[in-house]
């Protein structure tokens, strides 16, 4: 058994509650959701907070709600509540794609889409899955809520704007017409985290050529989405010449490092082989979703 | 499953149809393990207990300045913290390991690997014990390590073993089997030869539960109970009377339930000793549970073999010769549990499953700083190598001659009647039918229509590889002529008592991990007297309840403990004749026995039952001369030669050309381990094995930083296949029974272990075979298998 170094324990019972625990206790308090990257960090004393502020009492933050153009998800929501929704599967294919993916059903079944984000771990896959959506984060403290863009949200490896007295409680992402999304994952094992991870998000104007595309990349050292990709795609028609230039763009982005998982040429070319297969993916799935709002888009012969 | 022999349907079965002998038979152990009553050694609470925790190196090598314990001693709960300095006063300081050489049990002058053993805390509770750990001051200064075993022997390395006396290298052994001579002289003339470096990398067995121990001394009777993780009970009880200078009738080793093995629990490891320096200092019983990462880091790992392997065969195709020199890494201390006469354990059948005119290796075994060990993880004593070794050389010859490499295997096979078969390093096959099973496992897999696939995904760019594994396993060990573990004879004891009302207790020595003991050896008993498994306790794990044996390892229990018991249960079966013939009053050469009685012949109706002539036997009835009042046998049984299971196996993989990802697609195994005894059990054990195998070639290896860093000390790092890297397993069987064992049987534990991962590698590199791939070395993790594409093929280490 590895034991982690002696903490306090609170549980907190609204929001609220868990702000002025946060307030209270000062910057080595860590909120514990699902305790899935958190608590094997600390049995290793990797980590060593001094207190834990449960939060899995906080029911009002497990949601998942439509409203207008925008899919709102409690922070608590977790990832299995994500891979079984009807509703996310239609509106971003890549949520599930992603999901089944992330670790195994043990972990599923209590890790959180606020503690993924909250976490920040390089090879996090609802990081990217949330950059290419375009999310924002909804964030509360001791003077109130703030909302961040996912940019704003990340600050690097293991880091985030939240604050130490503040909790990160929804995640809202924009609903858009004719789009589509994917996400494409290597692992040397099932529940391990990824070698190297892309994902992308196309919509379609009504012409049928490129709205909006992103393509972000997991574990290969990117914060964000690559932008000369979103640059490249914006306004062209979707073709296999067009997501093999958006391949060679994303390897030049990533900056990987050598690990167990693999050398640096390898992770680069995954991010390139990786971009490639989740432009196709995407730009099918947003075809459909347009061809089955009666959007067209392919030029139509004429 | 395809089935080619079974066993003539039982006509002893009791009501429920559950066979009173041999056949399918839910394990007896069952469901204490699915309800969760099992009891294993960190189950065990007493009066008292101390915890321990050990402190470990960070470094790989670095002298031990000083240690400083005054602020551990301080923290709340601590009761002692043991150093080596201690342990020199005691001397215990260093112990002997399974391979003639002395292990530190608490570090005194340097550090040897990294997770080595510094200092031992007990306290009250575990927590407190933890956290002194942090405490606890100590200033190394850092040495440059030995990481790489290919420059362990340069003029320059840093010498590991320095306290020992006159030494300046990190040289171990070498040894050597069959003729060098004429197997050059083969070489010579050969029409073929093809070469290849082949590493098996470093992995650890990583059971279940991990070691530990809970340490019972008792300072009035003088008596020591080990209640501890340990795949030989026995072996043990007499090393810890060797090391720790307590008589050994004063000290009793109990292996409760124990959460797999795989070969990790057959040394003593230093926390063990350190529990029981902990209660002798202490006056309490102290309880060392390793964690994760310990378990990763310290105990015995497995394979790490460099091999330069050579084959040699004629233009069309008859293989001549086979020759290897291998280095081996064994880490800082030779702790390999192996025969003392055979420092590569039987590394002897790299021979593999062919005819052959000529065959020699060697092996170099050397120090490192890494941890120590060595023939872990079900590998039936380097076996595992051996076969990994002659099935990649077969399959490149397959390649240069281009030649199919199920034809090229079919055509060197050795023939049924070349058995028993002597090999060219001095073994004697004792049986077996390998065309008979090479076939049937092609049968099944449809081995031409997935040759066909395999040309047409081909056509379209897609990587499809089948590959053939052809395995003999050596186990069984072993004759006392031959082999011995530290001085202690191969052999096992068995002991056998019914009771009065026809119910029985076996007494075996060898201790169950998970193999299934309980049901197996209770079954042997049952096929022999002819009562139900059911009315049948089997005994085991506790030194002061069974007779001596060296325990489970190396596929053994089965080939010489289930001997053991087949032996005694016919003896008490002899015995209950001359008692029946007493009762019947007639002689006993006029009784025949059919499966539960004796009755006289000519007149079935006539006779008694093993029930009815055990209350004879404690009853009234007047016993012939000689015959005691009991229906009691004890044996101890020498195995006269090793058994040799063998296999086909059969793997189909598709590799993912843009990231080189391997999917186990089929994996068709057809096993002969002789006569089955329970065919739930034999695939139990074969999907655990094939499983493992898939860890091995496409995921596992201990690695180590530049600094002696290892890299592989938590399952985030090491990694585990789960059910979704696996495919489902087709098994199949034959059955060639042992001429020379008992009941035929020839052990089935480690078949897949040592099977199954040249499969899977010969069909990742059949895959690769259109980029002219004809080797690569295992794990095949994707950044590998793409590295190989990309004409870079690296070994591992």
């Amino acid at each position: 058994m590895q034991i982690p170094a002696p903490f306090e324990y609170a549980r907190a019972d609204t929001v609220d509650d868990a702000i002025a625990l946060l307030s209270r206790h000062g910057p080595e308090a860590r909120i514990i959701a699902g305790g899935h990257s958190l608590l094997p960090m600390m049995k290793l004393r990797l980590a060593r907070p001094e207190w834990l502020i449960d939060i899995n009492d906080l029911y009002e933050l497990d949601f998942v709600l439509r409203d207008g153009d925008r899919l709102r998800i409690g922070a608590l929501t977790r990832h299995t509540t994500l891979l079984e929704s009807a509703e996310i599967a239609a509106l971003f294919p890549i949520v599930g794609d992603a999901e089944r993916v992330i670790a195994d059903p043990i972990v599923r079944n209590r890790g959180t889409i606020g503690g993924s984000l909250c976490q920040a771990d390089p090879a996090e896959d609802l990081a990217t899955v949330c950059d290419v959506l375009g999310a924002e984060a909804i964030v509360r403290g001791p003077s109130g809520e703030r909302m961040l863009t996912m940019t704003e949200f990340h600050r690097g490896a293991y880091e985030t704007a939240v604050a130490p007295d503040e909790l990160l409680c929804e995640v809202r992402i924009p609903i858009r017409p004719r789009s589509g999304s994917a996400y494409e994952k290597v692992e040397r094992r099932v529940g391990d985290w990824a070698v190297a991870a892309a994902g992308a998000a196309l919509s379609f104007a009504e012409d049928g050529t490129i709205a909006v595309a992103s393509v972000g990349l997991t574990a290969v050292g990117l914060d964000g989405t690559v932008g000369a990709v979103t640059e490249l795609l914006r306004g062209e028609r979707p073709g296999e010449p067009l997501f093999i230039e958006a391949g060679r763009l994303a390897a030049l982005a990533a900056d990987p490092v050598a690990d167990q998982r693999g050398p640096i040429d390898y992770k680069r070319h995954l991010a390139d082989e990786l971009t490639r297969r989740v432009l196709r993916r995407a730009s099918d799935r947003a075809a459909q979703s347009a061809g089955a709002t009666g959007h067209p888009t392919t030029p139509q012969e004429g | 499953m395809t089935i080619l022999q079974e066993h003539a349907p039982n006509p002893a079965a009791d009501d429920a149809g559950r066979p009173i002998g041999y056949g399918r038979l839910q394990r007896k152990e069952d469901p204490r393990f699915v309800r969760g009553r099992g009891h294993y050694v960190d189950d065990i609470t007493l009066p008292g207990m101390l915890h321990g925790a050990i402190l470990r190196s960070p470094v790989a090598h670095a002298r031990l300045v000083s240690i400083d314990t005054s602020a551990a001693l301080a923290h709340p709960g601590v009761v002692a913290v043991i150093t080596g300095a201690d342990l020199l006063g005691l001397g215990l300081a260093w112990a002997p390991t399974l391979s003639a050489d002395v292990q530190a049990v608490l570090v005194t002058d340097k550090v040897r690997f990294q997770g080595q053993e510094v200092a031992f805390v007990v306290a009250e509770d575990r927590y407190a014990a933890r956290d002194a750990l942090e405490l606890i001051e100590v200033d190394y200064d850092v040495l440059p390590p030995l990481v790489d075993a290919r420059k362990a022997l340069d003029p320059d390395a840093p010498v590991v073993r320095d306290e020992m006396e006159g030494r300046t290298d990190n040289h171990i052994f070498d040894w050597e089997a069959g003729n060098k001579a004429e197997t050059d002289a083969v070489f010579a003339a050969a029409d073929v030869v093809v070469s290849q470096e082949i590493v098996y990398p470093r992995s650890h067995p990583a059971p279940m539960e991990t070691c530990g121990a809970v340490a019972d001394f008792d300072a009035v009777t003088g008596k020591l109970t080990l209640y501890e993780t340990s795949q030989a009970p026995h072996a043990h009880r007499t090393l810890f009377a060797m090391v720790a200078g307590i008589p050994e009738h004063k000290i009793r080793i109990v292996s409760p339930d124990i959460g797999g093995g795989f070969g990790n629990k057959v040394g003593i490891y230093p926390g063990y000793i350190l529990a029981v320096v902990g209660s002798i200092v202490t006056g309490k019983p102290v309880k060392w549970m390793e964690d994760r990462s310990e378990n990763l880091m310290s105990t015995s790992f497995a394979r790490d073999y460099i091999m330069q392997g050579e084959i040699a065969a004629t233009k069309d195709g008859k293989i001549l010769a086979v020759r290897t020199s291998v280095l081996a890494d064994h880490g800082a201390f030779n702790a390999t549990a192996q025969p003392t006469k055979y420092p590569a354990g039987f590394f002897h059948i790299f021979t593999g499953s062919y005819d052959l005119q000529a065959a020699h290796c060697s092996v170099t075994g050397v120090y490192t700083n890494k941890a120590p060990g060595g023939v872990a993880y079900a590998c039936s004593f380097r076996v595992t190598e051996a076969v990994y070794l002659i099935e990649r050389l077969v399959d490149i010859l397959a390649a240069k001659l281009e030649v199919d490499p199920a034809e090229l295997r079919l055509k060197n096979l050795i023939k049924p009647e070349q058995f028993p078969y002597p090999n060219k390093t001095g073994w004697e096959y004792d049986s077996g039918n390998y065309e008979r099973a090479l076939r049937l496992s092609m049968s099944m897999a449809g081995y031409d229509d997935l040759r066909r696939e395999q040309r047409a995904k081909r056509d379209r760019g897609e990587l499809m590889g089948i590959g053939i594994s052809f395995f003999t396993e050596t186990v069984g060990a072993g004759p006392r002529k031959h082999m011995d573990i530290v001085g202690l004879g191969m052999n096992d004891g068995a002991e056998l008592r019914v009771h009065p009302t026809g119910k029985a207790v076996v007494r075996i020595s060898v201790q169950s991990q998970g193999q299934g003991h309980e049901t197996t050896f209770a079954q042997i008993v049952a096929e022999e007297i002819g009562i139900p498994p059911e009315d049948i306790d089997v005994v085991h794990g506790d030194t002061d309840q069974t007779p001596f044996g060296l325990g489970t390892y190396g596929s053994r229990s089965t080939p010489v403990s289930g001997a053991a018991v087949a032996l005694v249960a016919r003896k008490v079966r002899e015995k209950a004749r001359f008692i029946a013939a007493a009762m019947l009053e007639t002689r006993p050469e006029d009784l025949e026995w059919e499966k539960g009685r004796w009755f006289v012949k000519g007149d079935p109706s006539v006779g008694k039952t093993i029930a009815e002539i055990a209350m004879g036997a404690y009853g009234t009835v007047a016993l012939p001369e000689g015959i005691d009042g009991n229906l009691d046998a004890e044996v101890t049984y020498d195995p006269p030669n090793l058994t040799f299971p063998f296999g086909a196996y059969i793997c189909v993989v598709d590799v993912d050309p843009g990231t080189g990802h391997v999917a186990v697609r089929r994996f068709v195994a057809v096993d002969d381990c002789g006569t089955r005894i329970n065919p739930m059990i034999i695939e139990g054990q074969v999907h655990g094995g094939l499983t493992d195998g898939v860890g091995m070639a496409l995921m596992q290896f201990i690695e180590f930083d530049e600094s002696g860093n290892n890299l592989g000390g938590s399952f985030m790092d090491y990694l585990i296949p789960t059910a979704m890297e696996v495919p489902d397993w087709e098994t199949g069987y034959t059955v060639t029974p042992s001429p020379h064992h008992p009941i035929g049987a020839k052990g089935i534990g480690e078949s897949a272990t040592v099977g199954s991962p040249p499969a899977i590698v010969n069909a990742v590199v059949d895959a690769l075979s259109p980029f002219g791939i004809t080797h690569m070395d295992m794990p095949c993790t994707p950044a590998r298998v793409w590295a190989a594409i990309q004409g870079r093929p690296r070994p591992p280490i």
